[in-house]
């Protein structure tokens, strides 16, 4: 049934394709960071066309599949002459889809600062961009870390997707051991190990360091 | 292919496979959600012990992983289903155990006060729970299941990897022997929305009815 010797001469094959996972999870999510940023703070501008415009590409982003957004990056933009690398596309389509749910995240914590914070800002005669940087993003950012951390797990889970447009990470990297040697068995319940041995530890440091912040900010 | 033959094909091919399979996963993940989160309140450590390692397991690895295993691994071992009962059991099982954390959640959020006055009037644990405590971590829950169902509804698309007929599927099809690449996959993403927007919108309506008045 388990062929543990099968399991440990494919180990090494598979681990080394936990890199592309990592790196995509990694790199994807710095553009979902940053773009999620952008998003929330274009989403609360003063001129009404672009809150709106904003709005309606967030809406749409999140209630379409991503393995769909994924095909879209991969096969379509190559026909307005935007060929992309199965990883490059991956990133994108991952960083892209998880910016609006960072969005929102970034908006609540936005929304958390009372708003005599930016009566400071005025007070003290900060420009826009100081009120930002100096002010109000440091007291929104740490008491919503624990739920960004929370999205770096889910989106590293999400990362079996890219194997849909031919990216070899593990789940990938495992499906083809498995045509090799007709048995599914071994390589798939090493990526399943893999996910849980790396996803459940960081999931109980983030709650971890939930409580911290908790009695912290006194939530 | 015109634009509107492509439309049919998607939406007579697929349609009904993805609404059919988000209908019956979502039956199966609110069951399997309240079930393990009521159970991981309970005071037998055995079942609390089985409702952990499902939640844990199943929120630890990926759904994409969890539809593989069930689809091909588990015949292996001489549970062979078509592909059907697997995207739904995959997909129902990963949702239950997020349902599970919701319902967990919103239970443990009810007063007290509610507990104690339900042991003032003599209930039983079951009464309680049935007639005090559900009714309104139900309420509580509302948003977070809605959202939920947003999630396993854009989530049935992976079925597509196991050949499962969904809309996914059927355009992958069609692009393979059309190459009308773009006006499909953009076909398809509008088909999402469309399916999903109401959704999102419904699932806010009845959270507004819910809650009137009452917090």
């Amino acid at each position: 049934m388990f062929d543990f010797q099968y399991a440990i001469e494919i180990f090494p094959t598979i681990l080394s394709a936990l890199r592309i996972t990592i790196s995509a999870t990694i790199v994807g999510f710095i553009l979902a960071f940053v773009l999620g940023l952008v998003l929330a703070m274009l989403s609360r501008t003063k001129v009404k066309t672009i809150a709106t415009i904003t709005n309606g590409v967030i809406k749409f982003i999140r209630n379409t599949p991503l393995l769909v957004q994924l095909y879209f990056i991969f096969y379509v933009f190559p026909s307005f002459g935007l060929t992309l690398s199965p990883f490059v596309a991956g990133v994108l389509g991952l960083g892209i889809h998880y910016s609006t749910y960072l969005s929102e995240v970034f908006r609540s914590g936005i929304d958390a600062v009372p708003v005599g914070q930016w009566e400071v800002g005025k007070a003290l005669n900060f420009t826009q961009k100081q009120t930002w940087t100096r002010i109000i993003l440091p007291q929104a950012v740490p008491p919503i870390v624990p739920v960004i951390g929370n999205y770096f797990i889910t989106m590293f889970k999400e990362t079996p997707l890219l194997s849909a447009i031919t990216l070899v990470e593990i789940l990938q990297q495992a499906k083809i051991l498995g045509a090799n040697s007709f048995s599914y068995v071994e390589p798939i319940t090493i990526v399943g190990i893999l996910f849980f041995v790396l996803s459940y530890p960081a999931s109980l440091l983030i709650k971890q360091l939930e409580n911290k912040l908790n009695k912290k900010y006194q939530v | 292919m015109s634009t509107l033959e492509i439309l049919g094909s998607l939406l007579k091919e697929g349609l009904l496979v993805t609404v059919s399979l988000t209908f019956f996963s979502a039956i199966l993940a609110l069951v399997l959600g309240f079930g393990s989160g009521l159970a991981r309140m309970s005071k037998s450590k055995i079942i609390w012990f089985i409702a952990g390692t499902y939640v844990e397991l199943f929120r630890g690895t990926s759904l994409l992983v969890q539809l593989f295993f069930i689809y091909f691994v588990l015949p292996m071992f001489g549970l062979r289903m078509s592909a059907m009962v697997a995207a739904v059991l995959a997909i129902g099982l990963n949702f239950g155990a997020y349902t599970s954390e919701v319902v967990r959640s919103a239970v443990q959020a009810i007063d007290v006060g509610q507990r104690e006055a339900s042991v003032a009037l003599n209930m039983t644990r079951q009464q309680m729970m049935r007639r005090i405590i559900i009714p309104q971590a139900f309420i509580r829950m509302i948003p977070n299941l809605g959202n939920q169902l947003i999630e396993l509804f854009k989530s049935t698309s992976l079925v597509s990897l196991i050949t499962l007929t969904d809309l996914t599927y059927q355009a992958n099809v069609l692009n393979g022997s059309t190459l009308e690449t773009t006006k499909i996959y953009t076909l398809l993403l509008l088909i999402y929305f469309v399916l999903a927007w109401p959704l999102t919108k419904g699932m806010n309506v009845l959270e507004r009815k819910l809650t009137e008045g009452r917090f």
